[in-house]
């Protein structure tokens, strides 16, 4: 192939590296308004009373509301949030009011002084202790709130959805196998710590039309949140969204807009920015759930997995109407990448007074592999055998069935899984040359399908100017991930023509047609399928007109550099530029009209799930299969983890774009080597203690290892051009690699990240007190 | 109360009467309209604000405004000449060490300035210069290669090709 598969330089390059690449921060209007935000001081209590009097007398204050003027839920899957709190607030830091003044600092000063009354409640600070009957109930009205189909909220109780997998007889099961084993991990909330926080700008003009530019994955889905709680017509909200200075799912959904549209539907057509500090970011986006993790595992004598029984219990915070879906994602992929014929899991979503947790880049997979591929090593080890030895023996292969009965159609586990031992040199001991720091090596695979609705739509289109450029429009948003130029690349290639001569234009809602959101690894696949269409839709389009033109059947007729050319008689060829207004004859009379191609894509057959049994023939897109390997070094008298090395390889069906690819699966790997080594949102009684970067440390250059990266093409039978989703699939097996070398490397077991020098040294005293 | 202050942005005289609780960010950001300068935190631990001020890279949110009075700043902006990309922004492009791109001016300003000071750096100089600037995308790789690069050709980062 021509471009795809190329490693063309990224689309965004020039603006991003001239300080050119626009952000909603930096858009300046004129007459301009500033929000800030009251936010509760308790993480679960009543409002008794808000005293706004002293702020709305405050000079320069434009708008002051509260959550008692807009009482209407929303949420995507659930519908049990409210931008600002109404009644009850049900996290630390949670919106009471917010105010929208000339300046920032009035606005602040504003906010200071509502006067809120709060009478204090008991507060749910621990997803287990949660799920108990005598917890105190976080959304007791839940049994009325409105829910999609597939997610089962148990009324009167704190859990949201209660994801059921069962397949096979795993009581049974367990009988027949010759070692059974049960061992518990806890993962805690992290933050996704994009660079640039959450902004947004609204403005609310007279005939009704309300505009947001927000720094946001999903302009659609947030249009049509803010349309339900609000009740404005789609056609009169218009959601843009330019650069985006990267998400990592906590720009998917709605956040910060439902704060400021109605402030600005208050301010008479002033626009009102809300920019959210870091501290906002930390406690106010989304998190990523905790999560506590029993799994029960059966192997027989030979080393097959025969049976596993999982429970799951995320901490979802104060609110899970994004939430309930990582559950729900986390059951489908319970028993990880391997063909085990009894599974039992149960996945359970609870309401917590802690920050609400939502999408982050792995959707629940990074947290349960973290203990999947950690048990693998540990009933391996007491077994006595290589725990490489039973991946190849459990690895899902081609024609094997997953956990949910799905077959499975593609599957590159064992090629990843070979490429990496022989990469990381694994079972190859390697020595540091200072004697008070040992090294060791460890292995883990991942998998990942993307999490959405089974009817997720996406669309583009592709309009040719006068010249033979173009413009490609679609929703899928860049993130930083390179889908702009990805897309790019797919267009060029199914037109055949300079990938220069297209421009693309994404993330506006009344100019770019819809994309469910940018989030589950889809843009490559899902709105890269809808370019392609798009695409094709216009060559068709075009070799109408052309058969006319060059007076040959369109089946001789093809697509080349620019031109249409006979296939055979390679002379006669027309610029495509001749048919953008469509074509003119000599008379001065004209077809066809000016040239635009539409594609629209929805996968098909993708069904929900059994509610009972959680058993699915096809209820995801397809599965993104890797593995991860690393090399650590561990200081023994400071407990001191350094990363030496990692390296990946995944099935990615077909790379669009080498070098975009790699730069993610590096970015990837660092970003789990944050999480297993350093990165905990810290609770204490629903308080967070750590929101700065002084004292929540993600990973500096001081600490990259070396990265090596490499991939494998099984082409995804429904992918373009055979791709298929990649973007945090690439992260979910390095926590665990890392976890698993650390054990090789002394001999101790971390069932919870992160694995700090702290707990290092803690349990090498243990280790040599015993 | 105001403090008059006359300096220099990518060679441009400025004359301005600022508060003195203003950052030189904001007035960067919302009197200049540079918005290349990014504020990812406003405390100084992120680096998405840095700017070489008389030589020396620094982060814009910890500078306040009045101490602007005769300094020479250079902000992304004046790292190109015109579409004139300088070799270290050539080489961010080549080596791929952007992603979302709200990091890349800082990391493009503390590295402009350590090849500015020392233009053949080693890795462990290259490394600890960028060690006060957060990335979350591209886990550094590309960006420490595309700085090296310019290190090993021995160019000064703003000399043109």
């Amino acid at each position: 192939m021509k471009y795809v598969g190329q490693s063309i330089e990224r689309v965004d390059a020039i603006r991003k590296v001239t300080g050119q690449a626009q952000y909603v921060g930096d858009f300046h209007m004129p007459r301009m308004l500033y929000a800030q935000v009251k936010r509760s001081p308790y993480p679960h209590a009543k409002i008794i009373s808000i005293d706004v009097s002293k702020a709305e007398k405050l000079p320069g204050v434009r708008a002051v509301i509260t959550g008692e003027c807009y009482t209407k839920r929303c949420g995507l899957y659930l519908e049990d949030k409210n931008f600002l709190a109404n009644k009850t607030v049900k996290y630390q830091g949670e919106a009471v009011a917010a105010v929208a003044a000339e300046t920032a600092e009035i606005a602040q000063e504003a906010c200071d002084l509502i006067e809120v009354v709060y009478e204090e409640l008991p507060a749910v600070t621990n997803a287990i202790d949660g799920m108990k009957p005598d917890a105190p109930l976080i959304h007791p009205d839940l049994h009325t709130y409105k829910v999609a189909p597939i997610f089962f909220p148990k009324p009167h109780t704190n859990i949201s959805h209660h994801y059921k997998l069962r397949k096979g007889d795993v009581d049974k099961a367990f009988q027949e196998c010759d070692y059974v084993a049960e061992h518990t991990y806890y993962i805690p909330h992290v933050q996704h710590v994009p660079l640039e926080p959450h902004v947004a700008i609204a403005q609310y003009e007279y005939d009704g039309k309300l505009t947001v530019w927000a720094s946001t994955q999903s302009p659609y889905a947030v249009r049509q949140a803010l349309s339900v709680a609000f009740e404005i017509p789609l056609n009169k909200l218009r959601v843009i969204s330019p650069y985006v200075g990267g998400g990592f799912g906590s720009k998917a959904g709605t956040t910060i807009e439902g704060i400021i549209i109605p402030l600005a539907m208050r301010c008479k057509g002033r626009p009102v920015k809300l920019q959210y500090s870091r501290e906002d970011e930390f406690q106010n986006s989304y998190v990523r759930q905790g999560l506590h993790c029993k799994i029960k595992t059966g192997v027989k004598k030979d080393g097959r997995i025969h049976a596993v029984k999982n429970e799951f219990v995320w901490d979802g915070g104060a609110y899970t109407e994004y939430g309930v879906n990582i559950v729900k994602a986390g059951g489908f992929a319970s028993a990880g990448p391997y063909n085990i014929d009894n599974v039992w899991t149960d996945s359970y979503c609870v309401y917590t007074n802690h920050p609400v947790g939502g999408p982050y880049r792995g959707f629940g997979m990074c947290e349960i592999h973290f203990a999947i591929e950690q048990n693998i090593d540990i009933v391996a080890k007491e077994i006595g055998m290589d725990p490489v030895e039973m991946r190849r023996i459990n690895g899902l292969r081609v024609g094997d069935k997953t956990c949910m009965g799905e077959t499975m159609v593609v599957s590159g586990y064992h090629e990843c899984l070979e490429e990496v031992i022989k990469d990381i040199g694994y079972g190859e001991k390697s020595e540091s040359t200072n004697p008070r720091k040992v090294r060791g090596k460890g292995i883990a695979a991942g998998w990942k399908s993307p999490s959405m609705p089974t009817n997720a739509g996406s669309a583009a289109i592709i309009r040719m100017n006068e010249d033979g450029t173009f413009f490609l429009m679609t929703s899928g948003q860049e993130i930083g991930q390179g889908s702009d130029t990805a897309l790019t690349q797919i267009a060029a290639e199914t037109l055949d023509v300079d990938p220069k001569l297209i421009t693309i234009r994404t993330g506006d809602t009344d100019h770019t047609p819809y994309e469910w959101q940018t989030v589950a690894s889809r843009t490559t696949y899902c709105a890269g399928n809808a370019v392609k269409l798009a695409c094709e839709d216009l060559k068709k389009k075009i070799l109408e007109l052309a058969q006319i033109k060059l007076g040959a059947y369109k089946r001789d007729l093809e697509f080349k550099d620019g031109y249409v050319v006979h296939k055979i008689y390679t002379d006669r060829k027309v610029p495509l530029s001749e048919f953008a207004l469509g074509l003119a004859f000599d008379d001065g009379s004209g077809v066809g009209g000016p040239a635009i191609g539409v594609g629209t894509f929805t996968l098909e057959n993708n069904i929900n799930y059994d509610k009972e049994t959680g058993i699915g023939e096809h209820p995801v897109a397809f599965w993104t299969i890797g593995v991860n390997g690393a090399e650590v070094e561990v200081d023994l008298d400071t407990g001191e983890v350094k990363v030496l090395r990692m390296v990946s390889c995944f099935d990615a069906g077909k790379v669009i774009n080498p070098e975009t690819f790699c730069a993610q699966s590096e970015g990837a790997m660092v970003q789990a080597m944050g999480t297993a080594l350093f990165e905990e949102l810290i609770l204490k009684n629903g308080h967070i203690l750590n929101k700065n970067f002084v004292d929540y440390k993600i990973p500096t250059a001081d600490d990259m290892p070396e990265l090596d990266v490499k991939y494998i093409e099984h082409a995804e039978p429904t992918g373009p051009y055979g791709a298929r989703g990649v973007g945090e699939p690439l992260m979910v097996p390095g926590a665990p690699a890392i976890a698993n070398a650390i054990y090789d490397a002394i001999g101790v077991r971390f069932n919870r990240m992160p694995i700090t020098a702290e707990e290092v040294l803690k349990a090498l005293k243990e280790k040599a007190n015993k | 109360m105001k403090y008059h202050v006359h300096f220099y942005v990518n060679g441009d005289a400025y004359d301005l009467d600022v508060p003195a609780n203003k950052t030189m960010l904001d007035v960067l950001r919302d009197d200049l309209f540079l918005t290349g300068t990014k504020e990812g935190c406003g405390a100084g631990e992120c680096g998405a604000c840095t700017v070489i001020v008389d030589d020396v890279p620094l982060n814009a949110c910890l500078v306040l405004a009045p101490e602007l009075d005769g300094v020479h700043i250079t902000t992304v902006e004046g790292l190109s000449d015109g579409p004139k990309l300088s070799p270290l922004q050539q080489s961010f492009i080549k080596h791929g060490a952007l992603q979302c791109g709200f990091c890349t001016p800082g990391f493009l300003m503390s590295a402009t300035a350590l090849l500015n000071e020392n233009p053949h750096p080693t890795r462990e100089e290259i490394i600890d210069s960028i060690s006060g600037n957060l990335c979350r995308c591209t886990g550094y790789k590309r960006i420490v290669e595309a700085i090296e690069e310019i290190a090993a050709r021995g160019q000064t980062a703003e000399t043109q090709e």
